[in-house]
């Protein structure tokens, strides 16, 4: 599978639609986590950059659940899921919802690992259910957008 | 295997050996029996993971020449790892984000009321 390793390694399987990115931080567990259940200190780091993240619930807890919106000039992207599983300093099992595809969910598991010495390794593992939204998923960053990047690909292996 | 060109790219390069071939033919076109030559490998099995790039997009094979030598194509290798590097590059974006957090966040775990933290 292709891995690109610098500071945040991203593994993607070909086995099935998962995403996982894995990272590590100079802050012991307890502190990483908290950051992710946080709504506030969640809201700081979410991003993307130059988006505002606006929490309207976020109860990080199992059985709790969550939303939010991300806000720049002229555009507004809500997001929602539930937490299913809430493991203080180890583990965190979500969904995940962009509400302009509701159908769409993805299952995200987020391990959190002690490496001693106030290190923390974070393993995000991100579980669709096609591969074509895995990969739409992946390509989603491009400026030129999923359709232009398939079509362009397709241009290229029908060469 | 998965329909959309994008998987058949994944899954072609999920295989070490083929990330070889691949490796190696950045340097310029070869020969089924000069990639062959450092592996353990008949000339058949190399055919069969050369067939598997080919499938993908990532390799051609002249039709005409005699040697049939095989060309990487480096604009689909291009396209996908600059898929996978823009995915990686806001990841690292973010957790640089996360980072600059946790060293605003005082030492201790105490819950704190979710109003704005960032001093100390």
């Amino acid at each position: 599978m292709p891995t690109i390793t610098r500071e945040t390694q991203i593994i993607v399987d070909q086995k099935v639609p998962a995403v996982r990115i894995i990272r590590e931080f100079d802050a012991p567990v307890a502190k990483v986590f908290r950051a992710h259940t946080d709504a506030a200190l969640f809201a700081q780091w979410i991003g993307p950059r130059n988006n505002e993240t606006h929490v309207e619930h976020f109860d990080c807890r199992t059985g709790g659940s969550y939303r939010y919106a991300s806000r720049r000039k002229n555009f507004e992207a809500w997001f929602h899921g539930s937490f299913h599983e809430v493991r203080p300093s180890a583990l965190i099992v979500q969904t995940f919802t962009f509400e302009g595809m509701p159908d769409g969910v993805a299952l995200e598991r987020l391990v959190f690992e002690d490496l001693g010495d106030g290190r923390t390794r974070l393993t995000a593992t991100s579980l669709v259910d096609s591969f074509e939204d895995r990969d739409a998923f992946v390509a989603s960053g491009m400026e030129k957008g999923v359709r232009e990047g398939y079509e362009r690909l397709d241009e290229l292996l029908a060469r | 295997m998965s329909a959309d060109p994008l998987s058949r790219v994944f899954s072609a390069l999920a295989d070490p050996t083929r990330r070889d071939l691949v490796a190696r033919l950045a340097d310029g076109d070869a020969t089924v029996r000069d990639l062959a030559q450092p592996y353990d490998m008949t000339v058949q099995a190399i055919s069969k993971h050369l067939k598997v790039l080919e499938d993908a997009g990532l390799v051609t094979r002249s039709r005409q020449a005699q040697r049939r030598p095989v060309h990487l194509e480096a604009d689909v290798l291009d396209l996908m790892t600059k898929w996978i590097e823009r995915y990686r590059r806001n990841a690292e974006e973010r957790y640089r984000r996360l980072d600059a957090v946790l060293d605003a966040m005082p030492d201790g775990t105490k819950p704190t009321p979710s109003t704005h933290t960032g001093d100390s």
